[in-house]
């Protein structure tokens, strides 16, 4: 297949038309190729082709405030391959960007994909980081995505990872923040289980600077054998520090979950708070949608749809 | 189908725990009317109300319950619902991350946004600002009561019991929950209302006062709201009815 033809067929598998606009940055990864690159002022990628994936480094300059998300799309779309991809991430004092990334594996069979993320967010720079997930109905992917990001004084990172079109596979979420003074973290992933899949997810947040804010958030469904491994783990360490984890969890059939949430004080004057909720479709929830005439199974789709549905109380 | 009757109650015998909470409850329900229940905390109206939709534990009960002269025993929640009952909880479910619009769409029987957009007006509510937010923490108590309600007037049941509607209610949304009862009632709705309150107790045509789970009272709304006032505020009997009273 020529360049563009893979790239009509990256965009088609997530049901979606190639960008074409030019002040929207863009790029577009096929295995360890780079297929597309497209970029705007202030926003710089430098991509280096390795044998198993690739090395980029992301540059937002200082005061740059890249005005529309920038779209990224990942994928194999072989039924087997290996996609590693190392990406260096910084954003310079008071900068901003937000991009939407979509990872495409939609015939695999047996697919690995890792993302190992270094990611400097400046001081008063904000970034919003999306991650959606389309995989085939085979379940032969791995996922593992590591990501270390370093929040600067009064910095905002938000980042959601969306896996709910197809089959998980393996996923195994390892992220890490430190955040300094006055930034505001918001982690959140929604994914949902089924087969066998094996959902593991591991985020950490050190609230280390007087006044930082961080909100972890887990929103899972997982049925039939699927299994869910949620471990939050939240440190404040500094006055004024503020911080929640929330955990929930629908499990169906004889799917497992369990969450283990670490919250760790180490100020008087920091507070924390965790909330967690794995089991069953909440009863009054379900009983109010039946008592409008919905079946207890389309009653029960309708719930977890919302639950793994975007956060709506951050719009 | 009995005449005259649309949903009747024969001798509901109810225990919770060791606890008898509905106690020979015998009601009559007339179609197109708006009947009150009304008693003091802890009389039984929710349990009432709860047993009549199915709700899980409140299946077991001797006595019976018809709807259009038909029994309800053993019917799941969901059926019930299709037969045209529905029920307004006396504090409404939060749901993380569903749209009011597909609340309200979920049972609609006409499922657009127009219709759904027609229903959050009638309850008082702007729906440019509400379809498209969660129904969930978000949301005040006395708008996701007006979601409640916006959604069981797009199901357009036969009979919608509706518990406390004035709990969390300020005075102004209160006079759209009542426009909302009197629109049921035009399209020939039945209502029940659960309540204590003297002013949506205004509004029935008619109404059964009950206390610990026995009915005590029935009759026209000034009777029953009389002797409401008389005798239960306070409670003359420290919520032991009065035998003599009972059924009258
Ligand atoms: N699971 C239970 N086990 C034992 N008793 C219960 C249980 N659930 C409710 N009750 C009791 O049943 C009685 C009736 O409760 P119900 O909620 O029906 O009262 P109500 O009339 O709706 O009161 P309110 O005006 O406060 O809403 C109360 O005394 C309550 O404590
Ligand atoms: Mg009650």
């Amino acid at each position: 297949m020529n360049k563009n033809k893979l790239i009509d067929a990256l965009y088609e598998s997530i049901g979606e038309a190639c960008v074409t606009e030019s002040d929207v940055a863009h790029i577009e990864i096929h295995s360890n190729k780079v297929l597309g690159l497209h970029l705007v002022p202030g926003f710089e990628v430098e991509a280096e082709e390795l044998s198993d994936g690739i090395r980029a480094t992301v540059t937002v300059r200082k005061h740059q405030k890249i005005e529309k998300p920038v779209r990224i799309c990942f994928g194999l779309l072989e039924e087997t391959g290996i996609q590693k991809i190392y990406m260096n991430i910084r954003l310079e004092d008071y900068s901003r960007v937000a991009i939407l990334s979509s990872c495409t594996f939609p015939n695999a069979v047996d697919v690995l994909h890792a993302m190992d993320a270094e990611i400097e967010i400046g001081k008063g720079a904000e970034y919003i980081y999306l991650e959606r997930h389309v995989h085939g109905r085979e379940g032969g992917v791995t996922v593992i995505p590591k990501a270390k990001v370093v929040l600067g004084e009064e910095a905002r990172f938000r980042t959601d990872f969306e896996l709910i079109k197809g089959r998980v596979g393996k996923i195994d979420i390892d992220y890490d923040a430190e955040c300094n003074s006055h930034s505001i973290l918001d982690m959140a992933a929604r994914i949902s289980g089924s087969g066998d899949d094996h959902i593991k997810i591991h985020e950490k947040a050190n609230l280390k600077g007087e006044g930082a804010h961080g909100v972890l958030r887990t929103n899972i469904a997982v049925r039939e054998e699927a299994r869910a491994e949620i471990k939050n783990t939240l440190i404040a360490s500094a006055p004024f520090a503020r911080g929640h984890v929330d955990c929930k969890e629908i499990v169906q059939d004889r799917a497992i979950a369990t969450a283990i949430p670490i919250v760790e004080v180490h100020h008087p004057k920091a507070h924390v708070t965790h909330e967690a909720s794995i089991g069953s479709v909440d009863s009054k929830q379900l009983e109010t949608l039946m008592s409008r005439g919905l079946s207890e199974d389309d009653a029960t789709h309708l719930i977890i749809e919302g639950l793994l549905s975007p956060n709506r109380q951050n719009p | 189908m009995t005449t005259g009757v649309i949903l009747e109650t024969r001798d509901i015998l109810l225990y919770l725990g060791e606890k008898r909470i509905l106690d020979n409850l015998s009601l009559e329900f007339w179609p197109g009317h708006v009947h009150a229940v009304v008693g003091p905390n802890g009389a039984g109206k929710s349990t009432l109300a709860d047993t009549i939709m199915g709700l899980s534990g409140y299946t077991k009960f001797e006595g019976d319950i018809l709807f259009e002269g038909k029994s309800l025993k053993g019917l799941p929640i969901d059926e019930r619902a299709r037969k045209g009952i529905t029920l307004a909880w006396q504090e409404p479910a939060r749901y993380e991350g569903l749209t009011v619009e597909s609340f309200i769409n979920a049972g609609a029987k006409e499922k657009s946004r127009e219709a759904s957009s027609r229903a959050l007006d009638l309850v008082g509510l702007n729906p440019d600002e509400y379809l498209e937010r969660a129904v969930d923490r978000t949301l005040s108590g006395g708008e996701r009561k007006r979601i409640e309600l916006a959604s069981i007037l797009t199901m357009e049941p036969k009979l919608v019991m509706m518990d406390e509607p004035d709990s969390g209610i300020d005075v102004e949304a209160l006079e759209k929950i009542f426009d909302a009862i009197q629109f049921l009632k035009k399209k020939g709705t039945t209502v029940l209302l659960i309540t204590h309150s003297a002013t949506v107790l205004e509004k029935a045509d008619h109404a059964f006062l009950i206390c610990c789970g026995q009915l005590v009272k029935k009759g026209p709304v000034d009777k029953i709201m009389q002797y409401f006032g008389e005798k239960c505020i306070p409670c003359d009997h420290k919520n032991e009815p009065d035998p003599e009273q009972i059924n009258e």
